[in-house]
């Protein structure tokens, strides 16, 4: 085959080139040839195509993403804020946080287990690269209904894929959740996030500066995985006859990937590095045109050089490949031999493949001749801009008008009843089929994990600094009222980790939707998108960056819409924290926040089939004031333990409660009780109180204006809510028995 | 007392084996496992991890490296050595110890919470546990069946070799329950659960994981 | 170019859960055949030219330390075309 050039660009400008098989609209062909002057060379062709890609352009996304920024709120936590890899917060004692959340939902529905595992790789090494050692990752997960056959045939692999992965790098896994509905079959949704730490002077960005540094490879070789469509190019775009590629999925290797972060830790370590980026999608294109952007602008690269493990791959199929455990670092000629010494110690393959210039053009030979030359700006950053319609659809209309009529229950059989069938509801039903597959303990410092509200994690062992994290979506409210929708999820989030007595201080997000060009999708992105910045702004929380994923649709049914919010804050002392589960009797349990009818959206509509109505509104303030309330209880250890009502409302929080350390409650809820134990109204906290604290709290939710009704005392092995007893063992029974049958 | 705590490529628990040992009032030594100098370290531990990737055989290919022959000598000599989960592999691949562990008989990695009974306290690294006390401490993998054939566990039960038994329901499979088991001698030791994760309730099930530590200065104390 | 090869099977008394997992699959997609099945491992290592006799003597040992883990493993090596 001929090796396409730039001289053979520059002097053939008729070719028939495959854009439109590559995803480049005429027009945006048209642009590339603008740029250059010329004809795209096949390997300048397949760079634009693929950081033109939704998935690493944001082309539909963007103009509502810079919300973000333009609300963005004042924050002194903020050191590296959206357009790194990773967002960074300050936590104090000279320690910065960095994390992040990202989906893999395509590749796992193709091969469950790498693309779930492929996935959690992805995500670290994003972490890793902004200088961090990770130290937990976390999974919200959503499939199609628990029954159903292509449900069986995707969870396993993917849980498997994740605890495979993230186990063998040493990760604890921290949290996540898993949620059913029809919607997501054939379009599973895998999140995953990483969290890392590292010294604020620490700190690694991706860009390329200095001209004469030198570009380095390391990490693991170059294959086939993942080039996909690219292969159109590397088979005969000039008409001859042989063997096409075929696309091949990625294949991770996590036992590389761990080398690959000690090694990396120690090269930062001794400053080694100006600028570092890994090699996610689009792999090398991505990593040289980000990397030159960012920096002063110009970049030789000699691809010849790249350590391959397949010797057939053209030069096209190198720029694109997405073979995993790679990251390209720009070392200073007087530090390269030591970063070899670290590499060589670790056996970790690295190869000097360019240097930085001084000019603005990245330039990529082969052998000698000159296959790309391009401004790599036009590559990384000034992709198109899609303006897609969006409108209100008609459903809309229709589901608001609806009236939640929910099944109401008043008698002692009926309250058991209702709580034992929503208890084993597979999507409230106990996951730890699912979370035994995890390592929680691996580092040492995992103070909380799943069942628990959110992720905790010792950063400091002398001062007992500590992280949490939550990550929270109610799809069915985001579907109803995607504005209102988006700020729920912030707002839960942001409660999950203050109540076990963490100040919320930044903000990650994973947009997952259906096609951008359905207007109605691209109505509740919109609103979507626009929620959670006002939402964001309105409590001084940033977004320090995320990822969108479009396209979660089969046919014309779209995925319910996802935007999944990660929130992050700080535990000055972990010892601190407030726990969960009930573990002492004699305590009185009180409820924080007031109780409306919300059943819109609710587990208990969902469970009897009923869907649609009117979702509740945020009040932000409120929430923020409830915030200040567990914080201020934390600190003065007022609580024995706290847990949020989210999904399920009362009935799942208490069973959740008094399951942790089999240790009961009974319950006194006068008037409505349907709505008592299954209403799902946001901004409630169910506490455990010692009877010596309650005048303080009482005193609390007077000043911060918050309401507060004892609902109960704790003690006994049954959980009793007005005349009816459910013993513990019989709770648990119906709680633990569904997943493991569903899928053990 | 030194302790050498083991980094082979892929290895994981090896902070947490060093924090266990400085808990316990040990003095915790990184030894890295292309460097065969012991640096006089008077005790090894072998942590948990995936060494290797767990290529091929769990701990078949770091049972090879530099280190693991100066401390296959020591040993032999009486040196108490250690090896959790991926350490105990590598012990009985090196033929330390005999069987073999395999995959978990459900094919699952799984992470619990276990209660273990220590059977014998008379090896190096439970001296200070009483005879049937029960204890709670993790257990996370994926390849802990311990294995071997009948005339290897006939010898193990009768010389009362098992040091440590799982109670309830057999989590992996292992042949007569079995989470530990110890050399003739009794300074070699493989476990499969990790005491190393149970030193503190802050961060663990319980901190009845720390006496397996605090035994090794026991016995240095006594030797 | 010859190759040679070395297969490795856990011994017959030793579980294997992994060929259990594949016999229980085949019967939901409609196999019938398998009375059971057992899951190993097969080595395929190149030379310089043909294997000599002294080759696979090395092989032999190879494969009796490292490949295969004697105490639950059995092994095999031969060449082939």
């Amino acid at each position: 085959m001929v090796l396409d050039t730039v001289a053979n660009a520059a002097k053939s400008a008729d070719q028939v080139q495959p854009f439109a098989e590559l995803g480049l609209k005429s027009d945006e062909y048209q642009r590339i040839k603008e740029i250059l002057g010329r004809r795209p060379t096949s390997s300048e062709l397949a760079m634009y195509s693929v950081m033109w890609s939704e998935h690493c352009s944001y082309k539909s996304s963007k103009v509502h993403l810079r919300q973000f920024g333009t609300k963005a709120p004042k924050s002194d936590a903020l050191l590296v804020g959206i357009g790194e890899n990773a967002g960074v917060v300050g936590i104090g004692q000279g320690y910065a946080v960095t994390f992040k959340i990202e989906s893999h939902n395509h590749p796992s529905f193709i091969e469950p287990y790498q693309g779930a595992a492929t996935g959690v790789g992805g995500i670290v090494r994003d972490i890793l690269t902004m200088g961090a050692r990770p130290i937990a990752v976390m999974d919200p997960l959503r499939f199609g209904a628990a029954d159903a056959p292509d449900t069986r045939r995707v969870l396993p692999g993917i849980v498997a894929g994740i605890g495979g992965y993230g186990n063998c790098l040493g990760l604890p896994n921290i949290g996540g959740e898993i949620v059913f509905d029809e919607t997501y079959a054939g379009n599973p949704l895998v999140n995953a996030l990483c969290v890392g730490v590292m010294k604020v002077e620490d700190i690694k960005l991706a860009k390329a500066s200095g001209a004469g540094n030198l570009v380095v490879l390391f990490g693991a070789t170059t294959g086939g995985d993942g080039i996909g469509g690219v292969s159109v190019l590397a088979s005969e775009t000039f008409a001859s006859t042989g063997p096409t590629k075929r696309p091949a999925v990625q294949v991770g290797d996590p036992f590389t990937e761990k080398v690959l972060i000690e090694c990396s830790l120690e090269i930062f370590a001794e400053d080694l590095v100006i600028g570092i980026q890994d090699l996610g999608g689009a792999g090398l294109s991505c990593a040289t045109s980000e990397l030159a952007s960012a920096g002063t602008g110009g970049m030789n690269i000699k691809l010849d050089k790249v350590p391959l493990r397949d010797p057939s791959l053209s030069p096209e199929e190198i720029l694109m490949s997405e073979s995993q455990e790679r990251m390209c670092a720009i070392v200073a000629p007087e530090k390269i031999a030591r970063f070899l010494e670290i590499c060589e110690k670790w056996d970790v393959t690295v190869t000097v493949i360019g240097e930085v210039t001084d000019g603005d053009r990245l330039l990529i030979t082969w052998n000698g001749d000159l296959i790309v030359d391009v401004p790599p700006r036009t590559v990384a950053h000034e992709g198109p801009v899609y303006e897609r319609p969006f409108a209100e659809p008609s459903y809309i209309a229709q589901s608001t008008r609806m009236k939640s009529e929910v099944p109401q229950i008043n008698s002692a059989p009926e309250i058991s009843a209702a709580i034992l069938k929503l208890v084993a509801s597979p999507n409230m039903a106990d996951k730890s089929w699912v979370t035994s597959q995890y390592d929680k303990y691996v580092q040492g410092n995992t103070i909380q994990a799943q069942p628990d509200d959110s992720g905790m994690v010792r950063v400091d062992e002398k001062s007992f600094l500590g992280v949490a994290i939550s990550t929270d979506a109610n799809a069915r409210w985001s579907f109803l009222d995607p504005y209102e929708g988006a700020k729920l999820a912030l707002a839960e989030a942001a409660r999950n980790i203050a109540t076990a007595g963490a100040t919320p201080l930044a903000v990650t997000n994973c947009l997952n939707f259906g096609s951008p060009e359905d207007p109605g999708v691209m109505w509740q992105f919109e609103r979507s998108v626009t929620g959670l910045a006002d939402a964001c702004l309105e409590m001084s929380l940033p977004v320090t960056g995320g990822n969108v994923s479009f396209y979660n649709q089969t046919g014309s049914v779209a995925i319910l819409p996802t935007p999944i919010i990660g929130v992050l804050g700080v535990i000055q002392d972990v010892r601190k924290r407030t726990p969960m589960g009930i573990s002492e009797s004699g305590l009185e349990l009180f409820i924080l926040g007031e109780t409306a009818a919300d059943f819109a959206g609710s587990e208990w509509a969902h469970i009897h089939g009923i869907k649609g109505g009117v979702p509740p509104r945020a009040e932000l303030q409120r929430e923020m004031r409830l915030i200040e309330l567990l914080l201020a209880a934390n600190q003065k250890s007022l609580f024995a333990s706290a847990h949020d009502l989210s999904q399920g409302g009362l009935a799942i929080t208490i069973t959740e409660m008094v399951l942790r350390h089999k240790v009961g409650a009974t319950l006194n809820l006068p008037g409505d009780l349907t709505q008592w134990l299954f209403s799902e109204t946001p901004g409630r906290v169910v506490i455990a109180i010692k009877p010596s604290a309650v005048k303080e709290v009482e005193a609390l939710a007077q000043t911060h204006n918050i309401s507060l009704a004892k609902i109960g005392t704790t003690g006994g092995d049954a959980l009793k809510i007005n005349d009816a007893t459910i013993s513990l063992s019989e709770l648990s029974a119906a709680h633990t028995a569904t997943i493991p049958a569903l899928f053990g | 007392m030194r302790v050498g705590v083991v980094t082979f490529p892929g290895t994981l628990d090896d902070r947490d084996a060093a924090r266990a040992v400085v808990a316990a009032g040990g003095q915790a030594i990184s030894l890295w496992h292309n460097d065969a100098d012991l640096k006089s370290v008077d005790a090894v531990v072998l942590p948990g991890g995936f060494s290797y990737g767990d290529y091929l055989r769990c701990g078949a290919i770091s049972r090879f490296a530099p280190v693991m022959k100066s401390i296959i000598n020591r040993a032999e000599g009486g040196m108490p050595l250690l090896g959790i989960c991926n350490g105990f592999q590598v012990l009985c691949e090196a033929h330390l110890l005999p069987g073999a562990l395999t995959r978990n008989h459900e094919l699952h990695f799984l992470c619990r919470d276990q209660v273990i009974k220590i059977e014998n306290n008379n090896s190096s690294w439970t001296l200070n546990y009483e005879i049937g006390q029960e204890i709670l401490i993790p257990l996370k993998n994926g390849e802990g069946s311990f294995q071997c054939d009948d005339a290897t566990l006939a010898q193990l039960e009768g010389q009362n070799r098992i040091i440590a038994r799982y109670v309830g329901e057999n989590p992996n499979g292992s042949r007569n329950l079995i989470a530990g088991i110890t050399n003739a001698r009794g300074n070699i030791v493989g476990l499969m659960p990790h005491p190393e994760h149970a030193i503190d309730p802050l961060t663990g099930p319980s901190s009845d994981g720390l006496a397996f530590f605090t035994s090794v200065l026991k016995a240095a104390v006594n030797s | 170019m010859a190759k040679i090869v070395v297969e490795v099977m856990l011994k017959p008394e030793i579980l294997d859960p992994q060929g259990k997992a594949v016999a229980s699959a085949l019967p939901r997609l409609g196999f019938t055949f398998a009375t059971s099945v057992r899951q190993g491992k097969r080595f395929e290592i190149e030379v310089a030219g043909d294997p000599t006799p002294a080759q696979l003597a090395e092989v032999e040992k190879a494969a009796g330390t490292l490949l295969a883990n004697p105490v639950i493993e059995n092994y095999t090596v031969k060449v082939e075309k």
